[in-house]
């Protein structure tokens, strides 16, 4: 049977063109990979290649020819052994010519229907309303529960983080430490300390300066199956890796239709430091909580320090552990016990209170605790929640709060321009409206860069009379 | 010469390692050195593999000019030798990394081809569920890591892939393969730099098709001889005729057998070219028809195969013919379940985001 030639798309947003040159004549022999003709898409003159062997039969549409569709028969082309009269009874309509593809309607179509049919569930098909966060998830566990008479134990943070990597390196091999000064130095910030004399430099691997290679290579040696953690000397530096944090951690799941997980985590310490000016002291918690395939942890206390590493090193998926300088001294209790892990996706509440809800997470919750407790002696009583996680973010444990005292501030360092309290913001909004009594208002770091002067780096960062303000404010005070 | 050659194994001096020719013209490769003969099996695995790779892109251009291919679609025709012949050289358990030119890749790598062209038509019985597409295909069975859409993020992720062979302390080898335009990205030298420390086990393939995009190596490159990029770093390279099966094999098996002993990385500079356009909406402009036409017609990898076996009388016209129906019938077959398969259920928007 004769094949049909159709008029192509050759560009992603072609839908008609015009058929500029034939190149063959009719009676003249093809094979594939000769050039047919030219057309002119809507961005330029490209060739059509012919595809099959045979001889052109007949030409169909006439050089010159304007605004073809795509999809329209061209040419014929006469098979091995065949002539002039296959044309004609594929003219008469005795045979249809052959086509090696299905109508492109019919791609669109059928498929959809079938889909919806088989799912029958209202909720696939209604296009909007779609879950707010991009990911559904499984409700987060519940804490683990702390067996009366623990022993706590006063930790630092930088100890407990020490902690987490060295019990979770012992309890699995594939788990391996690299990132610049992490071993012979022990770590910039001595995070890392001693892991290096405990578990080799096989498994804690001192990398030249160079993120984005090394931060591939740990990406790439996640998708074959092991467990690495990235640390980044700060997290600023960590936007020389984006690409593959992004690009390549957080889409190889989906793009694999699934096949290629990537258990990999990426730590260091996030946001400012003190007085070491714009480049060095940046707060990427809101651009890595955009990132569908990314769970992004950011604890404030030892314990969940511990407990939310550990669990980020057993994460079968990407996760972006943001650390801070300022915490990395400060002390906490930790229970002792043999193996503390805290589920990622869960918020505490820190204080409990009925006036008004304050939400943090990270380095925001020492404004947030000293707020509190100038408010209480105010007779103000706020509910403190530490998200601990923000992406998957727990707005239940929100919305519950805010539900009880009608009332929300956010506190954070990073930006206030599309800000992870702008989208706790807009979810409270959404879901808890009727509760409010008040404005959400959110304190935040400025929107500057941040300044090297002891005094404009104060006014740079929220404070805590901006935050006891916005409460009183919230609480009509 | 810039490379610390290590002379010990008895084809290095087969090695075209040489000094670099700033800006010249890539290398037309000594045919003085012909490589050794294939044998009639491999002549013929050969033969078919890449015709396979030539219909199955023919075939997928041609679906992409009916639009049942969407977006982007980099066809790899006229470069087939470079992953065949590769691909000969590797054993079972070693990777491949590439970049978002993959199809061939994929199909050399034992990939099956229905599976690689529904997901070019975004249909669910694709390699990635259709969430893919042509840029983005995977495969943990047959060690196949991608398919990447930007250019050299390979580079580093495929060093990953090798150092993950050296933590297991298994002898498998990472075939890490990259264009002439991906050769200029900064994260290639961070990938060399660690390679060559570490000595991790992965070859360099630079598919060199002497454009990237629109813009030629001469335009685009201080120094053309891509063998030679890894000289600061320590790694030798050289420059292998990628349009010849069995160079390519030739050079393939030294290499990979160097990585295997734990000699650290090396760099394959594959001169090749490809016929078609950068991707399907690409009229090609910046090069003549004579130009392509004369790599065609004197230097296709395919055709060299096809006159090597009749010449050889390991195969008759009737014979080649055959393995072209074989081939036809394939990627026809394949064709017609990348357009029968449903595009994915709608449920699947939301699945393999996390684990
Ligand atoms: C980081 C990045 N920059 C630009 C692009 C757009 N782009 C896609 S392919 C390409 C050319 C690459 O050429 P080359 O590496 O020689 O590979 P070839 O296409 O010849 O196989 C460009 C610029 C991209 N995908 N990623
Ligand atoms: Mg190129």
């Amino acid at each position: 049977m004769p094949i049909e030639v159709l008029m192509p798309a050759l560009s992603p947003t072609m839908e008609e063109g015009t058929l500029s040159k034939w190149l063959k004549a009719e009676g003249d022999p093809v094979s594939a990979g000769d050039i047919l003709a030219e057309i002119e898409t809507d961005k330029a003159t490209m060739e059509v290649e012919a595809v099959d062997e045979g001889v052109l039969g007949k030409i169909m549409v006439a050089d010159g020819t304007e605004n073809v569709k795509v999809n329209t028969p061209i040419a014929m082309i006469l098979e091995e052994g065949e002539d002039k009269s296959a044309l004609d009874a594929a003219a008469k309509g005795d045979k249809t010519p052959e086509k090696s593809e299905a109508k492109s309607e019919d791609k669109a179509e059928a498929p959809k229907e079938e889909a919806s049919e088989e799912n029958g569930d209202d909720d696939t098909e209604k296009p909007a309303g779609p879950p707010l966060a991009a990911t559904p998830l499984l409700k987060p566990d519940d804490d683990p529960e702390i067996p009366d008479g623990t022993e706590m134990v006063k930790t630092s943070v930088r100890e407990a983080l020490r902690d987490a990597m060295a019990e979770e390196m012992r309890r699995d091999e594939a788990v391996f430490v690299m990132g610049e000064e992490v071993a012979e130095y022990q770590g910039a910030y001595k995070v890392t300390q001693g892991l290096l004399q405990e578990f080799g430099d096989m498994r804690v691997i001192d990398t030249p300066i160079t993120e984005h290679g090394f931060t591939g290579l740990g990406v790439g040696a996640a998708l074959t199956g092991l467990k690495p953690i990235v640390e980044f000397m700060t997290f600023n530096f960590a936007m020389q890796a984006m690409d593959q944090i992004i690009n390549s951690a957080a889409k190889t799941l989906y793009m694999s239709g699934g096949q290629m997980g990537c258990p990999i985590v990426f730590r260091g310490p996030n946001g400012a430091a003190a007085r070491v000016a714009a480049q060095h002291s940046q707060d990427y918690s809101a651009w890595y909580s955009q990132i569908p395939g990314l769970k992004v942890v950011m604890p404030w206390t030892a314990a969940d320090a511990k407990g939310l590493l550990k669990a980020a090193i057993r994460d079968p998926n990407p996760v972006v552990f943001l650390e801070n300088e300022m915490l990395y001294g400060q002390s906490f209790d930790v229970p002792k016990l043999d193996d503390y892990v805290l589920p990622i996706g869960k918020a505490k509440i820190a204080r409990p209170g009925t006036d008004a809800t304050i939400v943090s997470w990270g380095i925001g919750m020492t404004y947030a605790v000293k707020a509190a407790e100038a408010l209480d002696e105010m007779g103000i009583s706020a509910e403190l929640i530490d998200l601990r996680t923000i992406r998957p973010l727990d707005i239940d444990t929100v919305i519950e709060s805010v539900k009880k005292t009608g009332r929300c501030v956010t506190v954070e360092e990073g930006w206030p321009i599309c800000s992870v309290s702008s989208e706790i913001a807009k979810q409270v909004q959404e879901k808890a409206f009727d509760w409010l009594d008040a404005p959400i208002l959110s304190i935040t770091g400025k929107d500057v860069p941040m300044p090297y002067a002891a005094n404009l780096e104060v006014l740079a960062k929220p404070s805590v009379p901006e935050l006891i303000e916005a409460v009183k404010a919230v609480c009509y005070r | 010469m810039a490379t610390k050659a290590q002379k010990t194994s008895e084809t290095a001096s087969k090695s075209r390692t040489r000094s670099a020719k700033a800006k010249s013209d890539a290398k037309k490769p000594a045919s003085a050195d012909t490589p050794p003969a294939l044998t009639e099996d491999q002549e013929r695995h050969a033969y078919r593999e890449m015709l396979l790779i030539r219909r199955f892109e023919e075939k997928a251009g041609q679906m992409y000019g009916m639009g049942l291919i969407g977006g982007f679609c980099h066809l790899y025709i006229g470069q087939e030798a470079v992953v065949i012949g590769m691909q000969m050289a590797l054993e079972e358990g070693d990777q491949v990394i590439t970049g978002y030119r993959d199809h061939g890749h994929m199909l050399a790598c034992g990939m099956d081809p229905k599976g690689v062209m529904a997901e070019l038509t975004g249909r669910r019985g694709g390699l990635s569920k259709g969430k893919g597409g042509s840029m983005h295909m995977f495969s943990r069975e047959k060690d196949f890591y991608g398919g990447h859409g930007i250019v050299g993020a390979q580079v580093s992720l495929g060093n990953g892939i090798a150092f993950a062979n050296r933590y297991r302390k298994n002898d498998r080898v990472c075939l890490t393969y990259f264009g002439d335009g991906a050769a200029n990205q900064g994260q290639v030298y961070e990938s060399f730099n660690m390679a060559s420390l570490w000595k991790l086990p992965v070859v360099f393939v630079i598919e060199n098709n002497k454009y990237a995009m629109g813009t030629s190596t001469q335009r685009a490159t201080a120094q053309g001889d891509f063998s030679q990029r890894g000289a600061s770093f320590d790694i030798e390279g050289e420059q292998v005729d990628g349009m010849d099966v069995r160079a390519v094999r030739e050079a393939g098996l030294r290499a990979v057998e160097r990585c295997r002993k734990g000699e650290g990385p090396y760099i394959l500079e594959m001169i090749t070219y490809r016929y078609r356009g950068h991707s399907m909406s690409d009229p090609a402009k910046y090069r003549s028809k004579e130009e392509v036409q004369k790599m065609r017609t004197e230097n296709d990898p395919i055709e060299r195969v096809r006159v090597r076996m009749i010449d050889r009388g390991l195969a008759s016209e009737d014979d080649l013919k055959a393995v072209d129906k074989e081939v036809r019938g394939i990627v026809g077959e394949a064709a017609e379940f990348a357009q029968t398969d449903p595009e994915p259920d709608v449920s699947e928007l939301y699945t393999d985001i996390l684990r």
